[in-house]
């Protein structure tokens, strides 16, 4: 395989698990990679990561305009440097950025693009991508026809692995180009509801939280992961949680990636409402709680003592992401 | 050459209807069967989505559609809410009596206005004494000067309590029977009009079902829709329109009813597998099948006639098609519900609300017992 | 101004998924198709843009098969002006789809150009950014507001970002604007609107007529696969500490949720 290419992240000079992530891949296929960094500043912490995790070189792109990230000073200083590269393959993270930049920059390169990609597996010349489509109900595999190879790989889905730690740094000057379109001010959430319907992950409680304060308990879990709070209709009933967090029959219907159902038995009306959630875990008391025949992972236990010890462990998997 | 197939713009209609009712309708119908609150600001939004006074001719700046289109509007209104489909639907009703047998000037006065804002009209034919025997009415309307003088009490009259415009039918001379009948098209606003209470109604909770009183209402002799004496026949042809659609509604509902069923009976399970494997449940679902496919195409019939000028022909097959439409989905509602059981019987779920919301149109526009009366009328004559 | 909006006709949300014998897509019989229910927030935008403005026209662009002019209509019926199909035959990788786009848009003059944030069917999310790029726009996605400026050479866009943060983006027009779930609500088709798209007349073009009819994908899809059926759940033992601690472990490592 020619030369391939990692468009690394970095926030505030930390760089983005989901780099290390594809760069560990890469050692694992025995594919020596570039990282490229755009970034500004000092950017050591960032590029001795990429080293760490088998780049076997990393490129700083650095200028003042690439300090935050910006579409097209990404775009164009990235292009501007790999176009004297002849590169046979890009990789990046399918984050925000990741997403926002490659079709422009597969765009500049004339080729095709595959984005959020779970797996890839390079064989002689050929690369081959497997990607989920129609919100995961199915998977394809994509091949390009000619180079460069442009994908991005979804975050949290390859596991990470150190390497052989001896690449080297080098910082270019980059070329950020002409910027039509700028961020002129970012503002920060305050503790915002993430919507039930629209949510990546849910945590639902049920009527054994025994009250509207007890159910502070899974909210505090959600807001770890940035999980939306669900409740059945058992403790909606019983007054411990408004209607508009209802999942079920008569509530919401809801298909996250996670559906956590902590203290819920598994009423048929409520199964209704999120047994199309991709994952499906079960915290109960009662070993018979229907809840369980449907759930991918099931732990018997008291939710008062299991769901504070998820939200500590979450909170230490969040500080090392 | 027989063509069972919707025309592209009727799929398109029905598609876009279909996406209102799941948007707008079906996550509000629960909540209003509850408190029985009139649905204006769902109306409002048929209105602006052009769903309401369709057959209002092109000339006068309408759509002109026929009856077809309201049957594809009404089965897929029906199939969120019976309540809001009668209170979206009954313009239909209190418009066409002047769409019929009014002049240019009055379809200009009293029916185009429609156009320009979501107004309401209500058909006010039945009374305290007169229900099925409608030629029996005796609201009055007395001739003084350029006036005629109104008086007298309707019932049932849907969405009075809302309504801008009542198309009154009424006698000037009761000796006259049917002969002696009028229509007048009656602005709401006029003085001596009284309303009753919203009526507390087992199913269609939410449409504004009221009495009216009459008292020396001035109504102006421009107001006369038709001749004198043609207000029965006016009424009459009016229920032949608006009859199919009614029966569409059910179709509607009893479709609703058979999907919540189908979708139930494979999720529950009893003796250790779906209740769907079990044939007691199959052939419910089946019968419901036939049913409502029968129905359907007795609306389609219906409304393919009356649309092409059949009349006679279009007012049998209306009532052949109310009648089935109407008497089927209750059948299929209540077997809905007990394909549901315990949980269809409460509000949980939404059968048992279609189950009370089917028993209005065996009543409403003619019960089942009167379109039996039309058929076989029709079947007897010569 | 002259606003278009780049639409893609799919399966319904709805759609149970099955593949076809040969595994190279999915079997298109019998399904339902839509407007992706993103780009409905496009043509909802331009509309509004439309009439905030109170002049200009929309125009709506999709490339696909015959089957896809419903979905123009749909638009035309919801109160789009224009509508511009590139008909083409069997499946197009998103490289050339834009590549037609950008023609079109060329050829249509394209002051503004909206398109929802990613279709609901290859979920690529990546049209705006080639077609920005080939016409040499700026481009911004997961847009929920949008205001034009009234002398329409620039708008003020708020993006979703990262961890619910808001960036204001300033943009010079034209540009491709991308937007999300949020920035408002579609109106219904109308049924007057469905009486006049049935008489529109839809602008239809090949890729010969757009100067690409030597180009082909660059990339080739196979294998399509429906995922594993549900296995049968575990049960984790251990204390509530072993237990939570082998929960996160499953969710990152087995399910990768987390």
């Amino acid at each position: 395989m020619g030369n391939v290419f990692l468009i690394a992240e970095q926030k505030e000079g930390s760089v983005k698990r989901v780099s290390l992530e594809i760069l560990s891949e890469l050692g694992r296929q025995g594919i020596s990679a570039t990282a490229i960094l755009p970034g500004f500043g000092d950017l050591s912490k960032a590029t001795e990561s990429l080293v760490n995790h088998g780049a076997t070189k990393v490129i700083v792109l650095e200028h003042e305009a690439l300090n935050n990230y910006n579409t097209e000073a990404y775009t164009n200083a990235i292009y501007q440097y790999l176009s004297t590269q002849s590169p046979s393959v890009v990789v990046t993270g399918a984050t925000s950025h990741g997403k926002d930049f490659l079709p422009r920059l597969a765009a500049k390169f004339k080729t095709g693009i595959a984005v959020d990609c779970i797996s890839f597996q390079f064989s002689g010349d050929k690369i081959s991508i497997r990607r989920p489509i129609y919100a995961g109900k199915c998977s394809k595999t994509v091949e390009f026809t000619g180079i460069p190879v442009v994908f991005s790989v979804r975050p949290n889905v390859l596991a990470m692995q150190t390497g052989s730690k001896s690449g080297s740094v080098e910082k270019v000057n980059a070329d950020p180009g002409l910027v039509k379109a700028k961020v002129i001010n970012t503002v920060a959430s305050q503790v915002k509801k993430v919507e039930l319907t629209e949510a990546d992950i849910i945590i639902s409680g049920g009527r054994s939280l025994k009250s509207a304060d007890n159910f502070k308990i899974i909210a505090d879990c959600a807001a770890t992961i940035g999980a939306a709070v669900g409740a059945s209709r058992a403790a909606v009933d019983a007054g411990y949680a408004p209607h508009n967090m209802q999942v079920g029959q008569t509530g919401k219907t809801v298909s996250p990636k996670l559906y956590i159902a902590c203290g819920i038995s598994g009423a048929i009306q409520h199964l209704a409402g999120m047994r199309t959630s991709k994952v499906i875990v079960a915290i109960n008391k009662d070993p018979e709680a229907p809840i369980f025949q449907k759930a991918d992972y099931g732990i018997v236990g008291d939710l008062f003592e299991v769901v504070p010890l998820l939200t500590e462990e979450l909170k230490k998997l969040k500080s090392q992401s | 050459m027989l063509d069972f197939s919707l025309s592209d713009e009727q799929v398109a209609l029905r598609d876009m209807v279909r996406k209102f009712v799941q948007q707008e309708i079906i996550p509000n119908a629960a909540k209003y069967d509850e408190t029985s609150e009139f649905p204006r600001e769902i109306i409002n939004k048929a209105w602006q989505t052009g769903l309401m006074n369709i057959a209002i001719p092109e000339k006068f700046g309408g759509l002109g559609l026929g009856v077809l289109g309201d049957v594809i509007i009404n089965e897929e209104m029906g199939a969120g809410c019976l309540g809001m489909t009668t209170s979206i639907a009954v313009n239909t009703l209190g418009l066409y009596p002047i769409l019929l047998g009014g002049t240019e000037a009055q379809i200009e006065e009293f029916v185009v206005p429609f156009l320009s804002s979501p107004k309401l009209a209500s058909f006010c034919l039945t009374e305290p004494g007169s229900g099925s025997d409608a030629g029996s009415l005796s609201t009055m309307a007395k001739e003084e000067g350029d006036y005629f003088i109104l008086n007298g009490s309707k019932m049932w009259i849907t969405n009075a309590g809302h309504a801008d415009l009542f198309t009154v039918f009424c006698t000037t001379n009761k000796e006259l029977k049917t002969k002696g009948i009028i229509c007048l098209a009656v602005p709401a606003n006029l003085p001596g009009i009284s309303l009753g209470k919203h009526e507390n109604k087992l199913g269609q909770r939410c449409s504004d079902t009221r009495s009216i009183t009459f008292e020396n209402v001035q109504v102006p002799k421009k107001n006369l829709i038709g001749k004198m004496g043609e207000g029965f026949k006016i009424a009459m042809r009016t229920l032949d329109r608006t009859r199919t659609p009614i029966a569409a509604g059910a179709v509607g509902a009893a479709r609703a009813a058979m999907n919540y069923s189908k979708n139930y009976a494979k999720e529950r399970k009893q003796f250790g597998q779906p209740i769907a494997n079990f044939q007691a449940i199959q052939f419910m679902l089946a019968d419901m099948a036939v049913k409502i496919e029968s129905a359907r195409l007795l609306c389609y019939n219906a409304a393919w006639l009356i649309d092409k000028g059949q009349d006679e022909q279009g007012s049998y097959f209306s009532a052949l098609a109310k009648r089935h439409a109407a008497d089927m989905a209750m059948e299929v509602a209540t077997d809905a519900v007990q394909i549901y059981g315990g949980y269809g019987y409460t509000k949980e779920y939404p059968v048992e609300k279609i189950m009370r919301d089917v028993k209005l149109v065996q009543i409403y526009e003619g019960t089942s017992q009167i379109q039996r009366v039309l058929i076989a009328r029709h079947l007897l004559k010569d | 101004m002259n606003i278009i909006v780049l639409v893609k006709q799919v399966p319904d949300t709805e759609t149970k998924v099955r593949i076809t014998a040969d595994k190279h897509n999915i079997e298109t019989n019998d399904i339902k198709w839509i407007i992706n229910p993103y780009d409905e927030f496009a043509i909802e935008e331009g509309l509004k843009t439309k009439e905030r403005l109170k002049e200009g026209s929309v125009t709506v662009v999709t490339v696909g098969p015959d089957r896809t002019v419903e979905a123009l209509r749909t638009a035309v019926a919801m109160g789009a002006d224009n509508a511009v199909h590139v008909k083409t035959d069997g499946t197009l990788d998103t490289y050339l789809v834009s590549r037609a786009i950008a023609e079109v848009c060329k050829k249509e003059n394209a002051q503004i150009i909206f398109t929802g944030k990613q279709a609901i069917d290859d979920d690529q999310a990546a049209t705006f950014g080639y077609v920005a790029e080939l016409l040499q726009y700026p481009s911004a996605s997961v847009i929920v507001k949008c205001d034009i400026s009234l002398n329409k050479t620039q708008a003020t866009l708020e993006q979703e970002g990262d961890e619910g943060a808001k960036n204001i983006i300033e943009t010079s027009l034209p540009a491709v604007i991308a937007v999300n779930k949020g920035i408002n609500t579609p109106r219904y088709a109308s049924l007057p609107g469905i009486m006049k798209a049935k008489k529109k007349e839809i602008k239809t073009y090949t890729l010969q007529d757009l100067g690409l009819g030597s180009e082909t994908s660059k990339t080739l899809d196979s294998d399509y696969q429906l995922p594993p059926e549900r296995a049968a759940g575990k049960k984790i033992a251990g204390d509530a500490a072993t237990q939570v601690k082998e929960l996160v472990r499953l969710l990152r490592e087995e399910a990768k949720v987390i």
